[in-house]
């Protein structure tokens, strides 16, 4: 290739509007070609511009004397008929999102069906997670179940057992109420040092939605549970991993929802479709998806997801079961590690908080480790056991800062360092990471995951 | 009733819904004509979970002998021949010791070095393991197996782990006996704060707002090796807008990156690398490395030169095949596209 190094300018794009990349990632891409990471990512359309760009020679610059050629000169889009409606009948975002999507963290797991996707949470805005980027934990891989065949049965200490078609229990009085889901392993690769390099992995096993249903405490009701005897329930899931969780029965008659809908739309087969449990605060692994069953009983179940797996191991050797509450948390999503600033200037630092235990009542950051703290503001809604957005305005002077954000819920719990943790559960307990998140911030503007402290 | 109704107003209360609705006694007279009692069939076939006091455990028995076998046709090709294997699943058996069987605690687990966790090291209930196997194992073709298969099976990991001797049969009879072998039994605390809204937290921290930390150090460095160990961050982040994605492929910029210029970028369409993940193929095969199934240089070496191979090997992805690499037979894959098996053979033979 015999492009002068310097001609950084690539010529306007005839077929596609253009995007943009650091300069710097530009010239290298220009100066060695493409590797086989670029190779997957680049269209076509951009090795036309570098054939274009070679051949022609004279490379127009991007902004003339007199303005930006995007002004001056008429656009593909404004002199040539657009798409007819329903071109898409299901639409599908722009195809310049395509950098943000649902990933596997390499090396986590072994096989795909016993894994997780982590949700981009870097590219996202407000407290509401679209459907399709919803993160993803399978135990034994997903199905998309034929609503039609799906059943949810009620059984054990009820007077009647009974079963209910998605007719039944769609013709219900429902409700929908925006909630967090978080697994329990989330920031779990991170208890004993910095492991992963972007927000998506160390936080991305996040969502929130809205999600639409029938409250438990109405299904219970229908089928008489016997509230005397009953101190827990069972849900179970109809897919081959059979998923079972206990969840005590006070937590199952106060928020417990069976909910066929998230975002307005019927659940994702990837979050269980066409049924799935919403158990408001706690571990997304108790909201059972292809819920099939709920058993009322008198003690806990211990399934294989809460006595092998889901057990949080202490320095003593013990395990806790049955650690489901997903405590106040928060974490600076926009600048994140992975992240590059352009300039110094002005910026706003925005982030999510929630808490299992109710309302986040304020945010704190901290731009220098953790020394000092400025009060974030926190954008409406604020939802009980809800993300809450928070966003505070920032001017960076271009010197190394270090970032980080701390929530306090409603009860006054404050989110800890992850060494007041440390002191309490060790370094393997895997479980339950809800510590203050840094985000180095070098001088060349990168951003990079460290512990404090 | 009463207390439920009680319980059933707040909820409904919370849930904006009209106050006159719950003065009705019995709710479930309200909705009328929706659900239907369960059959006693119905619960039996889909109330399969056993409890730790053995509630819901089916009758029936199995011996070791019977287990070996299911082991070695059913559950060795992912758990190992003897439950150590640690390629496609965390081990099962390993870690205990005659001493643990002895105290019910594991002492292993005291230790920092231990590597890995097993199965036999964590769980406290043994009605755990059984309800597990008969509910989701084997992992591809879970509820397969049979009452007493169950039994025997869980008797010889049991077995290998010298929980129970080599020559045993486990049964609905013997298992709480068994139970009082179990090497972590004792090894499990439900007295912590996260079980409940309510519970008390472990830590409690203060929103100190000045001069709180005057020394700050950092603990812990994103190890170099990671940093492009997820591939290129600039591509997982919005190509325009303040906060672009860090060129993980390049060390880090010596300074600020400033003006930003144009290149075109999107999806690609689908690579093989892809449809091999879409299509569950890589639940059993590795490129290098022998899974569930050979691994697919393996059989790329075996139908080299052949000059039907494509033709062959597309015939096997579609219909399946056996006896070839195994005891393991290659399920049909019939569902999958005639284009796409055209194109993941073509790719495992030539890698193109």
């Amino acid at each position: 290739m015999t492009v002068e190094k310097k001609s950084r300018v690539f010529g306007r794009l005839r077929r596609a509007p253009e995007n943009f990349v650091s300069e710097q990632f530009a010239s290298d891409v220009y100066e060695h070609g493409m590797d086989e990471t670029r190779r997957g990512f680049l269209r076509k359309s951009f090795v036309t511009a570098l054939g274009a760009a070679t051949a022609g020679g004279a490379v127009s610059s991007a902004l003339a004397a007199d303005g930006e050629k995007v002004i001056l000169e008429k656009q593909q889009w404004q002199t040539t008929l657009g798409q007819p409606v329903a071109a898409r009948p299901y639409g599908a975002p722009s195809q310049w999102e395509a950098a943000l999507q649902r990933r596997e963290s390499p090396g986590l797991t072994r096989v795909s069906a016993a894994s997780v996707a982590f949700a981009p949470l870097q590219g996202f805005f407000g407290i509401i997670t679209p459907n399709g980027l919803h993160f993803e934990r399978h135990h034994q891989g997903w199905y998309d179940i034929d609503p039609a065949q799906h059943r949810l049965m009620v059984n054990g200490l009820v007077k009647q057992e009974k079963v209910f078609t998605m007719d039944d229990l769609m013709r219900l009085p429902s409700v929908s109420r925006i909630h967090f889901i978080e697994c329990g392993a989330n920031t779990g690769l991170e208890w004993g040092n910095v492991a992963v390099p972007s927000v998506q992995y160390t936080h991305g096993m996040l969502s929130c939605c809205e999600f639409t249903g029938v409250p438990l405490s109405t299904l219970l009701d229908m089928c008489g549970a016997d509230l005397k005897k009953g101190k827990y329930i069972l849900a179970e899931g109809g897919d081959g991993s059979g998923m079972t969780r206990t969840i005590p029965l006070d937590a199952a008659l106060k928020d417990t929802l069976v909910c066929w809908a998230m975002n307005g739309e019927m659940l994702r087969p990837e979050n269980g479709y066409p049924l799935r449990l919403v158990v408001p605060g706690v571990q997304g692994v108790s909201w059972v998806k292809w819920l099939r069953r709920i058993e009322v009983g008198d003690m806990p179940y211990a399934s294989k997801d809460e006595a092998v797996h889901y057990i949080d191991l202490l320095p003593s050797g013990l395990h806790r079961q049955y650690t489901t509450i997903q405590e106040c948390k928060s974490v600076i999503t926009t600048p994140s590690g992975g992240q590059q600033l352009l300039d110094k200037g002005f910026y706003n630092i925005s982030g999510m908080a929630w808490s299992g235990r109710g309302k986040i009542k304020h945010v704190d950051i901290s731009v220098d480790g953790g020394n000092n703290w400025r009060r974030a503001r926190l954008e409406t809604p604020v939802l009980s056991k809800a993300i809450t957005r928070f966003n505070m305005d920032w001017t960076w002077d271009g010197s190394p800062a270090i970032l980080m954000s701390r929530a306090t819920d409603e009860t006054g719990y404050v989110q800890p360092m992850v060494k007041q943790l440390r002191e309490v559960r060790g370094t393997r307990s895997i479980y339950h990471n809800n510590s203050i998140q840094a985000w180095k911030l070098d001088a060349n503007g990168e951003l990079s995951n460290v512990q404090v402290g | 009733m009463f207390k439920l109704a009680n319980q059933l107003t707040k909820a409904l209360v919370v849930a904006g819904l009209s106050a006159t609705f719950v003065t009705t006694a019995f709710a479930q007279s309200k909705f009328s004509g929706i659900g239907r009692e369960a059959t006693k069939a119905e619960v039996a076939a889909w109330d399969i979970d056993v409890r730790p006091d053995f509630k819901g455990l089916p009758k029936g028995s199995g011996s070791t002998l019977r287990g070996q076998e299911v082991w070695e046709s059913r559950c060795a090709s992912c758990h190992g021949t003897f439950g150590e294997s640690n390629e496609v699943f965390t081990p099962i058996v390993g870690g205990t010791t005659k001493e643990d069987v002895k105290t019910g605690r594991v002492a292993s687990l005291t230790s920092e070095k231990q590597p890995q966790r097993t199965t036999l090291m964590k769980v406290a209930t043994v009605s755990t393991l059984w309800d597990y196997i008969y509910r989701a194992m084997p992992w591809n073709a879970p509820r397969t197996l049979s009452v007493d298969d169950t039994y025997a099976v869980l008797g010889y990991i049991l077995s290998m782990a010298e929980i129970v001797p080599d020559e045993f049969t486990l049964s609905d009879k013997n298992i709480a006996d068994v139970q009082k072998l179990m090497p972590n039994r004792n090894g499990m605390t439900q007295s912590h704060g996260l079980w409940n809204e309510g519970g008390k937290p472990d830590v409690k921290a203060t929103a100190c707002m000045t001069d709180c930390s005057k020394h700050v150090t950092i603990g812990s460095f994103l190890p170099d090796y990671a940093r492009n160990a997820h591939d290129n961050l600039a591509l997982q982040n919005r190509p325009y807008g303040p906060y672009r994605g860090v060129d993980t492929t390049k060390p880090p910029m010596a300074r600020l990156p400033g003006k930003m210029t144009t290149v075109a970028m999107g999806a690609d369409s689908i690579t093989p690398a892809g449809l091999f993940k879409k299509h569950n193929c890589s639940t059993c095969h590795a490129p290098a490395s022998r899974a569930i199934g050979p691994a697919i240089s393996e059989v790329a070496a075996k139908y080299k030169g052949q000059a039907d191979a494509m033709k062959k090997l597309h015939q096997k992805v579609k219909v399946g095949g056996a006896g070839v690499w195994g005891s393991i037979p290659m399920p049909p894959h019939a569902h999958v596209p005639e284009g796409d098996i055209d194109v993941l053979v073509k790719w495992m033979l030539t890698g193109q």
